[in-house]
């Protein structure tokens, strides 16, 4: 295959999803006389803001009534302060015809925040409002063999327990309690998503660093404590560590 | 079946290559047929700890390439009847070796050993993890000091998640801890960690402690694996290792102090 070739098969594009903010001008009143005169009081505040700014027109919010849209000279009335229609937002069939004949994209109206639910969605909403979500319980995640330095254990969403060694360097995470039976070296943080009720229980106490909620201890202070090398439970008084013999 | 065995430490300098040199030639010496493999491209040493360095003609690197084959690679040794060495590259770097390549070769050795020692690079890199991934036994070489004893409990991580005994579900590498440059004296006054703080610490069957001695030296200079000097300590504790890791069980040696005697007093004979 020639060098060309080769070249000729390179892809010469890529997709790409994007999140962009957009100005949306959100049209209430089908009067473009109106429009154009105070878009050009809008245009003289900020005068940098509006030189060829990409807008969605949104013509979702127009009441039904308001006779026929003349998209057409809307869109020159914009053109001439400056702002660039780049997409309508509409629901209208003959809203979306029209844009079509003026090669403008049309989105869906805008998203659920501000959109008035439909009844049959509304109920079902209600339904679940009313009743809260039990909190999911997940499985306690149980460890049998030694936690090593450089691993780390999470056990999302529930309880963490570890049978063996947790070495200096190894890293034990849950979002709920954490018990080590063998000696604990390691690093413990319980409730790290700020669960504050969540407790640390272990058979020796030797840990370089035990946090609950963030809240945490380091080896330099838990090694002043006279539990030092026993068992303990640790919870969060207030704003601090409580380490308590068990 | 074949065994693959892997002498890793994480940290360099620990005596890794003077134990996979020394663990080779015993099990040679017991009759199984055995080959050592350098991992260590870029940096060899087996070569020189097995005084076989004038003999290299082909290297492991060399074979994975499919520039040579194994019989090629393969450098018998002067000594013993079932013993070889497979040799590193000294001109490549680790990258040199593959996940498939490394691989393939273990497949080709596992048909005619009964042992194959592979002698991993310090690191918890590409060289190291390709050293113990295919590894049935791993003995993890410690010196009795804080940085070693983490190192190697790192290595142990690894050897417990990355290796294809444990990607693969299947029953967990066996782990032995050989203490290395053992000094009973220092631990006595409190500068080194005894053997059961390591114990403790990293919670693996002790397989030896090898004494520091002056015999490991030397051997190494001779490029004589140090099992071969039998009236040493150091010689002494790898037979025993050795007899350990086919299943003997030996009391451990050269723990404590040795009391020196009146005269080694009076002329302050070296250690």
């Amino acid at each position: 295959m020639s060098q060309a070739d080769l070249l000729d098969q390179a892809p010469v594009f890529q997709l790409k999803g994007s999140m962009l903010a957009i100005t949306v001008l959100e049209l209430t009143h089908n009067d473009l006389a109106r429009l154009d005169a105070q878009l050009l009081a809008k245009v003289a505040e900020a005068p940098n803001f509006f030189s060829n700014i990409p807008l969605v027109l949104a013509l979702d919010k127009l009441p039904e009534d308001c006779g026929e849209l003349d998209l057409a000279e809307l869109q020159a009335v914009c053109k001439r302060h400056g702002l660039c229609i780049m997409a309508i937002r509409t629901e209208r069939e003959e809203h979306i015809a029209r844009a079509r004949e003026l090669d403008l994209a049309v989105l869906p109206p805008s998203g659920a925040r501000e959109r008035l639910i439909e009844p049959a969605e509304s109920a079902e909403a209600r339904r679940k409002a009313e009743k809260p979500r039990e909190p999911e319980v997940r499985p306690t995640k149980v460890v049998t063999t030694p936690v090593r330095g450089g691993m780390q254990v999470y056990a999302e969403g529930g309880d963490l327990v570890v049978l063996a060694s947790v070495s200096a360097g190894a890293e034990l995470l849950a979002d709920g309690n954490i018990h080590v039976y063998g000696p604990m070296r390691g690093r413990a943080l319980a409730g790290v998503k700020g669960n504050a009720k969540a407790r640390i229980f272990c058979q020796r106490l030797g840990a370089e660093l035990l946090s609950i909620a963030g809240k945490y201890k380091v080896a330099e202070d838990l090694r002043r404590d006279p539990a030092w090398g026993d068992a303990v439970h640790v919870s969060l008084s207030g704003d601090v560590l409580k380490i308590t013999r068990l | 079946m074949a065994k693959i065995l892997v002498v890793t430490s994480g940290k360099g300098g620990v005596g890794k290559t003077t134990t996979s040199a020394a663990i080779g030639t015993g099990l040679a010496l017991r009759g199984h047929k055995t080959v050592i493999v350098d991992f260590d491209v870029g940096l060899r040493n087996l070569d020189l700890i097995m005084g076989c360095e004038r003999r290299v003609v082909y290297d492991f690197v060399n074979v994975i390439n499919g520039e040579a084959t194994l019989t090629q690679a393969l450098i018998k040794d002067k000594r013993l009847e079932n013993l070889y060495v497979l040799a590193a590259s000294q001109t490549r770097d680790k990258d040199a070796l593959t996940l498939e390549g490394v691989g393939k070769v273990m497949d080709e050795l596992r048909e005619s050993f009964e042992y194959i020692v592979c002698d991993s690079p310090a690191g918890i890199e590409k060289g190291a993890h390709l050293a113990m991934y295919f590894a049935d036994e791993a003995i993890v070489v410690t010196n009795p000091e804080v940085s070693s004893v983490r190192d190697s409990d790192r290595m142990l991580g690894l050897l417990a998640s990355k290796s294809r005994r444990a990607e693969q579900g299947e029953e967990p590498i066996k782990e032995h801890l050989l203490l290395t440059r053992y000094n009973p004296e220092r631990v006595s006054k409190g500068e080194m960690l005894g053997v059961e703080d390591v114990e403790e610490i990293l919670a693996i069957r002790l397989l030896g402690v090898i004494p520091e001695s002056q015999a490991v030296l030397k051997a190494s200079n001779q490029g004589v694996p140090v099992i071969l000097d039998e009236q040493s300590d150091a010689g002494q504790a790898y037979s025993d290792a050795v007899d350990r890791l086919l299943g003997k069980e030996l009391p451990h040696r050269f723990l404590d102090v040795q009391k020196k005697g009146l005269l080694q007093r009076l002329f302050g004979g070296r250690e």
